[in-house]
């Protein structure tokens, strides 16, 4: 279907619904997709997109920063990390202004590079800051299992996984927070498969569509989404199916399982959510930097800076409802992390959304 | 502890960066450097004159399309060209670090030398330094200034635009941004990928001689396609409209930039110029443009408006509409 026929059908399902539907782009790609893409002037007032939990540099939180930091002072150590994390501020600054002050920080965009370094670098300690979904866990989990094979005493992961299904559930089971379906991550869900939706369908009936990237992938999965709320309906589809599979990528699944195992995790905004995260196993102990670092202990700092993220990232709010948007919190100089990360929700909201205002 | 610090933010090319301009306008604000442009402008009797500096501090040294030493001489000439001048002389400063090989040396001189004749200028002057192992990156920065003589009565100020005018892209986008991640950091795309560097003044030289609508000239650099038009828009005091589906961007480039959650349209390019102009001279731009061999690709890509001042809105390719911001340097890591 073309953009204009899909945009046509969305209209028509809105009006034979007739009331305000909310749907969750769970992932942060989708927000950025839609913002940049202009999907959002295309659709109609009734139909709007809520940006969920799926940005992993704004559910990180202070607390982490801060033991990133912290392993940065501490004699001969490499810190690698993605670039979306450094301008992430902690309780006492980023990791760029750790950067500018001469700590050794390197911004790298796979994690196979954080163990090149680690071999270029044999006197000194490489630590990679794991953080994200089930997208970068298996490559981070290969370079554990990589650096174990070839018994690399100098590589280690601060590890701050997080899985997504337990981020949803806990979504609705909250109360403030209302959601007709949601647009599932379709990078993540190549990963898991398209099954682990199925307890979100049956026990809140919340219409799911696994989304590809594309304006017109998110189009035609709203589109979907629709035709589910329509009939009352409410499973889990696949719109990206030249990616997503029901099962998943298995060999990927067993390289996770092999090196983690869930843990409780702490989601910026979210608090504790049973399950959520992903810590080292055991077996491979020395590779988890918390444990080779056990001297480094950063103490939970409770700042009050009146940033919203929590609210946000749960969709309660949008951006613009946030007293400090655009004031005192700008791309910036961001108060919180949704303001920092590319794929951040009030970053694409300060970005793209001005024309609408 | 607090003090504010330079971060890398700082040299991204977009909001950051003026934090510093703001400071050295402070203490040094004139006339001639308040107009901010590429280059400074110089009345010197009848004669006026185009002066600019810039400092290549570029890793890797060389890459696929070019080096160290031909962006240095076509990134100044671009600079002067952009002014609506005619590049003459430059200078070229070498800050090179201990244990700099000198094969490597040697290349990058004759990539300067080679860059220089086909852009017609000549080095007539210039410095040497080494400094300590360490001290200078990827073993050897340059600094260049050049002087130009600017075409009678042409005036290619980014203050020209005015609702009604065209926008002209002279080619693909993101070429060499994309080109020098993938070496840097060994992402290893597979790609015949190039860096786009090339001096413009040629290209510019006909136009200035050959249609008189030229409004305003900026080469996208650091900060991309999206801080050239956001700073045009912002100094004309209009609005400019784009349409995605007629900027080009190669295959490679966009899937590193979906890859890297990267904006093409705000990432650096070596080789091309925006122009702007008015309605009835866009033909002949576009001719002219297409008849030179560092044009050739060149498409409209949006006009200037008089609705959203100051703010650039792309319409994107499935009919919607979306701002284009000014990068703000923390996306993207540093390119040169
Ligand atoms: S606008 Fe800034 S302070 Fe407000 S919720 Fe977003 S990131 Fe937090």
């Amino acid at each position: 279907m073309t953009v204009d026929k899909l945009v046509e059908s969305i209209s028509n399902k809105s009006d034979r619904i007739g009331r305000t539907v909310n749907l969750m782009e769970v992932c942060g790609t989708h927000t950025m997709a839609a913002f940049r893409s202009g999907i959002r002037t295309r659709l109609p007032e009734q139909v709007r997109l809520l940006s969920g939990p799926g940005c992993p540099v704004c559910v990180t939180s202070d607390n982490y920063i801060d033991h990133a930091i912290e392993l940065a002072m501490t004699e001969n150590t490499i810190i690698t990390t993605f670039g979306d994390m450094m301008r992430v501020p902690g309780s006492r600054g980023s990791l760029s202004l750790a950067k500018a002050r001469g700590k050794d920080i390197r911004v790298i965009y796979s994690p196979q590079q954080a163990l090149v370094a680690a071999r270029k670098n044999p006197g000194r300690e490489v630590i990679f800051l794991g953080v994200g979904f089930e997208t970068t866990t298996p490559l981070v989990a290969w370079t554990i299992q990589n650096a174990y094979s070839r018994k690399m005493p100098n590589y280690s992961v601060l590890c701050a996984h997080k899985t997504i299904m337990p981020a949803m559930r806990a979504l609705c089971d909250s109360d403030d927070v209302r959601v007709d379906g949601f647009l599932c991550p379709g990078h993540v869900s190549v990963i898991t498969g398209a099954e682990i939706y199925k307890p979100l369908c049956r026990e809140y009936h919340a219409p799911c569509v696994i989304a590809g990237f594309e304006p017109e992938d998110i189009l035609l999965s709203i589109d979907m989404l629709l035709n589910q709320i329509i009939s009352g309906e409410a499973s889990v589809e696949i719109q990206y199916t030249r990616s997503v599979t029901a099962a998943g990528n298995k060999l990927a699944q067993k390289c996770v399982n092999d090196v983690f195992k869930p843990c409780d995790a702490s989601w910026r905004g979210m608090g504790v959510i049973p399950s959520s995260g992903l810590s080292v196993r055991s077996s491979y102990k020395e590779y988890d930097a918390e444990l080779k670092f056990p001297r480094i202990r950063v103490s939970e700092v409770k700042r009050d800076t009146g940033c919203r993220c929590g609210d946000v990232l749960r969709a309660v709010i949008t951006p613009s409802e946030c007293g400090l948007f655009k004031k005192e919190c700008t791309p910036d100089n961001p108060i919180g992390p949704c303001m920092v990360s590319s794929e951040g929700t009030c970053a694409a909201y300060y970005r793209y959304s001005r024309i609408d205002e | 502890m607090n003090k504010k610090i330079i971060t890398s933010a700082h040299g991204g090319g977009g909001t950051a960066t003026k934090e510093i301009i703001d400071i050295v306008r402070e203490y040094l604000g004139n006339p001639v450097l308040d107009q901010l442009g590429d280059s400074a402008l110089l009345n010197l009797g009848s004669t006026e004159i185009a002066f600019t500096t810039d400092s290549y501090v570029i890793d890797p040294i060389v890459f696929p399309g070019g080096d160290i030493g031909k962006i240095a001489v076509c990134g100044t000439v671009n600079d002067i060209a952009m002014e609506g001048a005619k590049p003459l002389y430059m200078s070229l400063s070498l800050i090179l670090e201990e244990g700099l090989e000198f094969e490597l040396l040697e290349r990058v001189i004759a990539s300067v030398s080679s860059a220089a004749r086909k852009a017609d200028v000549l080095v007539v002057t210039g410095d040497t330094k080494v400094v300590e192992h360490g001290r200078a990156g990827g073993g050897l920065f340059i600094n260049t200034a050049a002087v130009g003589r600017r075409y009678e009565g042409c005036n290619t100020s980014v203050s020209n635009a005015a609702p009604g005018d065209l926008v002209v892209v002279t080619g693909t986008i993101g070429d060499h941004g994309v080109t020098i991640i993938n070496e840097r950091e060994e992402l290893d795309l597979e790609s015949d990928l190039q860096s786009d560097v090339a001096p413009l003044n040629t290209l510019v030289d006909e136009l200035l001689t050959s249609v008189p609508g030229i409004k305003s000239l900026r080469d996208p650099t650091r900060g991309g396609l999206a801080a050239a038009l956001c700073d045009i828009a912002g100094a004309s005091k209009a609005g400019i409209e784009i349409e995605e589906d007629k900027i080009k961007v190669k295959r490679e480039v966009k899937a590193a930039c979906d890859l890297l959650g990267f904006d093409p349209l705000n990432i650096a390019n070596e080789g091309k110029a925006v122009i702007v102009c008015s309605e009835d001279s866009a033909q002949k731009v576009l001719e002219i443009c297409s008849d030179n061999e560092f044009g050739r690709e060149s498409v409209l890509i949006g006009r200037v408006v008089s609705e959203h001042p100051e703010t650039v809105v792309l319409r994107t390719r499935m009919g919607g509409k979306r701002i284009v911001d000014m990068p703000r340097g923390e996306n993207l890591p540093r390119i040169c």
